[in-house]
């Protein structure tokens, strides 16, 4: 892994404002560290405000679930959207980048429903059970819903209304954060996927949510999802989240327990605001991988915080961005290491093309008693022109003292030599750079297990390269 | 007609002189050595002719055939029969040799408005020829020379030589880093190309590879330019009398 730093770090290590190109501005100090009295909302933060107040009575869940949201709503009322000087979205200012908020969805029409029924192309080719969702909430008739011994599933606005108890034991509990998005998530949270796996249940198929949103109207969905995998359970888990000129908000809670396996994999291709916001805790001896793949993205804020909560887990969380225009990704990661003798991989890698940003930052926090854990994190930018922008902030908190992690970040052009090298052989600049592009993204893709999946992603990769303007 | 014809080259590379008024030709089908201490400018010519960035020729011409290249990019030059063996190939991560070979060689094809070679035929030409140069099948599906030894990585070269079947080859110190038994291969390889409708300049450091690859005509390279041309034995004098005269006589 080359610009990888290796070594034993038994002290606080921290990086800031690592980026990606040598342009000054990004590290300087944003000064005071006094606490901001705000009193001046933006029009996106009271129109939030607005929804909320008038939202409330109607939006499922009973005493608890209420108190749950109206805590959760305190805290955004406090601290408004997160902007530039949270450091943990430094490099996508919410409450610059939100003009306004758009009004939340109403049920979806015949019209939402028929764009909700075409999304979803990407996996056509994998057999899997699909649930559909049309502006954040389930369409019964478009998902399949059939039983299967181990298995249980519904929607998150049934299972509130119901007071159902696995979501009462474990929606807002599964990873603690004041994120202040996954506040506006929880006081704001319509409907979403929950899904059971029981002890030792391994599904033939994977499950894909599909979440379409956004029709004629710009409309904003806050979407909750929760996944409860129990012991030795299997899962491949696929999100995948397209659509127009909406906001969306979609939170999963992943909850892996003791020996399972999970694979999850999320696609992002839209055209509005998405914040995802991963919350996953891991229990020992399991294997969890994840995927994120961002290609013709607009806007997008994936942060994930994974908690390492047993021992002996082996992990890797990788992702790819496809940027372009004026794209705008980021990938904000925080992997709490907080059992000993595990081991992660965080990889991620972005191609950016035009005007476009993609942002990195990677914090691994290892815990005082997490002895042993083996973390490496590895972010990697290729700029495909002069104006694009790759902002790589990776931290490394660690408490203990017999550990290995690492991290490296590269940002850079493709390889002239490389070019010269496939154009000595008699293939043309564009196409020798094509597939240096193709290369390098399909090296982060064969890290997946599940060749559908791989295929799939792959293909779509290619047909963003053979659309690249030039 | 002459196959390659430089003509008085001269060479900057970042504003340094390289080569100083270079003049050779290269018959058709015909092995030329080019020999040479270090720093004569061997491997700077090895780039030129390819059409490498940042080497800035201040005067003098190439032809090949007869029309001058200097003004094409490096694919063009490729697919008017001009190939270079690089002295250090370099690893191209992601890329397995086999899809490697075919956009290469179906590149070329189409520039020169030919038809791409069916699947079948392509997989038996290099089928063949790996066999002949002793490359592992797994190794064409690794990326291009990503673990690859000195000796596998030459052999990659003489490979895609094979499959491109150029008109003029140019190895750049396809001995260096390279032990009897892998230089022999390589030989091998090099000599089963060796035909009348094909030349070869062969540029090396020491005559031990000549040995393998017996060359018509010897150029000795001091200082940016051809400075002795001779018969083979040309190159068993050097080994003899050492580049000692030629630098002496260029100063």
């Amino acid at each position: 892994m080359p610009g990888l730093v290796p070594g034993i770090h038994a002290f606080l290590f921290r990086r800031q404002g690592v980026d990606g190109r040598d342009k000054p501005g990004h590290d300087k100090s944003e000064g005071s560290l006094m606490v901001e009295v705000r009193t001046i909302k933006t029009p996106a933060e009271q129109a939030l405000s607005a929804a909320y107040e008038s939202a409330r009575g109607k939006l499922p869940g009973g005493k608890a679930v209420a108190a749950l949201r109206e805590d959760a709503f305190r805290r955004f009322d406090a601290q408004g959207l997160p902007h530039r000087r949270v450091e943990e979205w430094k490099y996508t200012d919410l409450r610059a980048l939100m003009r306004d908020a758009v009004p939340l969805a109403p049920p979806p029409d015949a019209a939402a429903k028929q764009a909700a029924k075409d999304a979803g192309r990407l996996f056509s080719a994998i057999h899997a059970r699909r649930l559909v969702f049309a502006d954040g909430a389930l369409v019964p008739e478009l998902s399949d819903l059939t039983p299967e011994p181990g298995l249980t599933l519904g929607s998150l606005a049934a299972a509130l209304a119901n007071g159902d108890a696995l979501v009462a034991a474990h929606v807002g509990k599964t990873v603690e954060t004041d994120d202040v998005a996954v506040a506006l998530n929880t006081s704001l949270m319509g409907d979403g996927a929950v899904i059971h796996l029981a002890a030792g249940t391994a599904l033939k198929r994977p499950i894909e949510l599909v979440f379409a949103s956004g029709g004629d109207k710009p409309s904003s969905a806050f979407i909750r999802s929760l996944v409860v995998v129990e012991k030795g359970a299997k899962l491949i888990l696929i999100e995948s989240h397209e659509g127009g000129a909406s906001q969306v908000n979609a939170a999963l809670e992943l909850i892996v327990g003791d020996g399972a396996t999970v694979d999850y994999i999320k696609t992002t291709q839209t055209h509005g605001l998405h914040v995802g916001s991963l919350l996953a805790a891991i229990g020992a001896y399991a294997a969890f991988n994840s995927f994120a793949f961002n290609a013709d993205a607009a806007l997008v804020r994936n942060q994930m915080f994974v908690r390492f909560a047993g021992e002996g887990t082996k992990a890797g969380i990788r992702g790819v961005s496809l940027a372009r225009g004026k794209d705008h990704i980021d990938t904000t990661l925080l992997i709490d290491h907080a059992a000993g003798h595990c081991e992660s991989r965080e990889q991620f890698r972005s191609v950016l093309d035009g005007e476009s940003r993609g942002i990195f930052q990677g914090k691994i926090v290892v815990r005082p008693h997490a002895q042993k854990t083996d973390a490496k994190m590895m972010t990697r930018a290729l700029l495909l022109s002069e104006e694009a922008e790759a902002d790589n902030k990776p931290e490394l908190e660690i408490f203990a003292d017999d550990v290995v992690c690492g991290h490296g970040a590269t940002t850079a052009a493709p390889s002239e030599e490389l070019k010269f090298y496939l154009m000595s052989r008699g293939i043309p600049e564009a196409e020798a750079e094509a597939l240096l592009v193709q290369a390098f993204v399909g090296e982060a893709i064969e890290e997946i297990a599940h060749e559908g999946i791989r295929e799939a992603l792959m293909f779509a990769a290619l047909k963003w390269l053979g659309t690249r303007g030039r | 007609m002459s196959l390659l014809e430089v003509k008085n080259l001269h060479v900057e590379v970042e504003d340094k002189k390289i080569l100083n008024g270079l003049t050779l030709t290269i018959e058709n089908g015909q092995v030329a050595a080019i020999m040479g201490p270090n720093g004569s400018g061997k491997s700077t010519l090895a780039y030129v002719l390819a059409g490498k960035d940042n080497y800035t020729v201040t005067e003098g011409e190439v032809k090949l055939d007869g029309e001058s290249i200097l003004g094409l990019a490096p694919d063009e030059r490729a697919a008017k029969g001009l190939f270079l063996a690089f002295q250090y190939p370099v690893e191209v991560p992601g890329v397995a040799t086999m899809t490697f070979l075919r956009t290469a060689l179906n590149a070329q094809r189409k520039h020169r408005g030919e038809s791409e070679l069916s699947t079948p035929e392509f997989i038996k030409l290099v089928r063949e020829t790996s066999g002949k140069l002793g490359i592992d099948q797994e190794m064409l599906r690794r990326s291009v020379n990503v673990g690859f030894s000195g000796g596998e990585k030459k052999r990659n070269e003489i490979l895609q030589m094979a499959v491109l079947q150029p008109r003029l080859a140019v190895l750049d110190e396809t001995d260096s880093g390279l032990d009897i038994d892998a230089l022999k291969i390589v030989a091998d390889g090099v000599n089963r190309l060796r035909s009348p409708e094909r030349s070869m300049v062969v540029i090396t450091h020491y005559q031990r590879l000549l040995n393998y690859i017996v060359p018509d005509v010897v150029h000795v390279m001091a200082k940016g330019r051809v400075v002795k041309t001779g018969g083979k034995e040309l190159a068993l004098e050097l080994e003899a009398s050492g580049y000692a005269q030629f630098t002496d006589e260029a100063a």
